[in-house]
């Protein structure tokens, strides 16, 4: 392992410190640990607060404001143009400025107005959109030429009788109906309109079926993300007590 | 007017945002593009509020002593200390070097990724409680549970080594991914895109009022 530097290496030991004192936490909750999370708290706010200032807030508002303030002062260029420019510029601030009203309870209903802008345009985006990509986009989807998965199967079984091998298009086949199948029984299991019985509960059986095995192909992959990140944080952990091996020729 | 102003600008909003999306002009897409920038100053604002009463919270703690206390000190001390690093210069957020990205690589990533990789324990013990293969829906839980686990590591390929190539274990998780898998997803995701339309039409007519919260 190469020589680090010692602010390099004091660095190292401040995570490993931190990464320690989490851990902790599996023995019982400890000073330690709450030192961590209340340190991780108020740095992860402040990082935010700074991130969204110096790539949000000043590239959105602060400088077209500024821009637009500097315009008006400016000779030549049309007076309510400029106007314009400026209120569209000041609004949203203004706007957000309401928020702080939340602050004072008998003035406290006045920050409704910024919630409801906020919620009016958000709901209004996500109507057509979540119809467009959640819904047709699926449904569009799912749908298949049940003609090109017969002759891809029927081909595959050819393929296999006379050479012995190549399973995949009938898996693929077979998966599309699994896809098909399984997602038109998966709804019918969420339509609550109707008792569960004869051909709709038959379907929501096969629904909740498909549900538990893509639930748990989800769990397994989620623990896997889990398992890698602790993988991680061991290996730092290993890297860091080599670097101060290393460091201090031990 | 407390509560049918905000009323109204949600349905104007809403509405407006809800139609523009079938208007293919240039006018519109500016709108568009500017009434999502709004939105993004506004939620900053937002946040503002947030970072106020947080601050709010954990100086009450410190003024009446309350327990654990000191806590809330490390807290304000870490807020202020980061706000004012990054605050300091545009280049603080953007220099790996610097003070503020130190913080961000040595303390921020790291404490981070260690709370992530604690779940992993936690979901093991989870796992414990829910795949007791007492049911057919537990068992299939288990056993696509297992599969897509034994699939992603060299261990499962291993043990399946003498089945032929594209039946062994990593070959069935990738199936149970691409298949059964999708299957589930597509089924959710059309339930939340019809959950997330009925609910911001709700919002939208303002049928469904409990944003406005409680009092006058």
């Amino acid at each position: 392992m190469e020589q680090i530097s010692l602010g390099t290496l004091i660095w190292m030991t401040v995570a490993a410190f931190l990464t320690l004192s989490i851990f902790s936490f599996l023995y019982r909750d400890n000073p330690f640990y709450r030192f961590a999370e209340h340190l991780i708290v108020g740095i992860s706010a402040g990082y935010w607060i700074a991130i969204l200032y110096h790539t949000s807030l000043t590239d959105l508002w602060i400088e077209p404001l500024v821009d637009s303030v500097s315009a008006f002062g400016a000779a030549g260029g049309s007076i309510p143009a400029k106007i314009g420019i400026l209120l569209a510029n000041l609004t949203p601030g203004v706007i957000g400025c309401l928020m702080f009203t939340r602050f004072f309870k008998s003035k406290a209903w006045i920050s409704r107005w910024p919630i409801a802008y906020y919620l009016g345009i958000s709901a209004g985006v996500a109507l057509p959109l979540y119809i467009q990509s959640f819904v047709i986009r699926q449904v569009a989807a799912n749908m298949f030429n049940p003609v090109i998965i017969y002759n891809t199967i029927v081909s595959d079984l050819s393929t296999l009788y006379y050479y012995g091998n190549s399973m995949m298009g009938i898996w693929t086949g077979i998966g599309d109906i699994i896809i098909l199948l399984g997602c038109v029984c998966g709804l019918a299991y969420f339509y609550f309109s109707a008792e569960h019985t004869g051909v709709l509960g038959a379907a929501a059986k096969i629904g909740i079926w498909t549900l538990m095995i893509g639930f748990g192909a989800t769990f397994g992959y989620t623990v896997m993300a889990r398992i890698s990140l602790l993988i991680g944080r061991f290996n730092f952990l290993i890297d860091w007590v080599s670097a101060l091996g290393n460091y201090f020729n031990l | 007017m407390r509560r049918e102003v905000p009323l109204v600008i949600v349905f104007i909003c809403g509405a407006f945002m809800a139609l523009q999306y079938f208007v293919p002009h240039n006018i519109s897409a500016v709108i568009y593009q500017n009434a999502l920038n709004w939105t993004i100053i506004i939620g900053i604002f937002t946040l503002a509020v947030g970072i106020g009463s947080l601050v709010n919270l954990h100086y009450d703690k410190i003024s009446r002593r309350k327990e654990k206390w000191p806590y809330s000190l490390v807290t304000i001390g870490a807020l202020v200390f980061m706000t004012v690093l990054g605050l300091s210069s545009p280049e603080a957020v953007q220099d790996p070097r610097g003070l503020f990205m130190k913080m961000y690589f040595y303390v921020l990533s790291p404490v981070q990724a260690t709370m992530f990789s604690l779940l992993a324990f936690f979901i093991a013990s989870a796992a414990y409680r829910a795949f007791r293969a007492k049911t057919v829906l537990a068992t299939l839980l288990l056993a696509s549970a297992v599969i897509v686990m034994l699939g992603r590591i060299p261990v499962g390929d291993a043990l399946t080594a003498w089945m032929p190539e594209g039946t062994r274990i990593s070959d069935l998780a990738r199936y149970i991914l691409d298949y059964p898998n999708t299957a589930a997803k597509r089924a959710i995701y059309i339930g939340v895109g019809l959950g997330v339309a009925a609910t911001s039409l709700k919002i939208i007519l303002g049928v469904e009022r409990t944003w406005l919260g409680g009092g006058k």
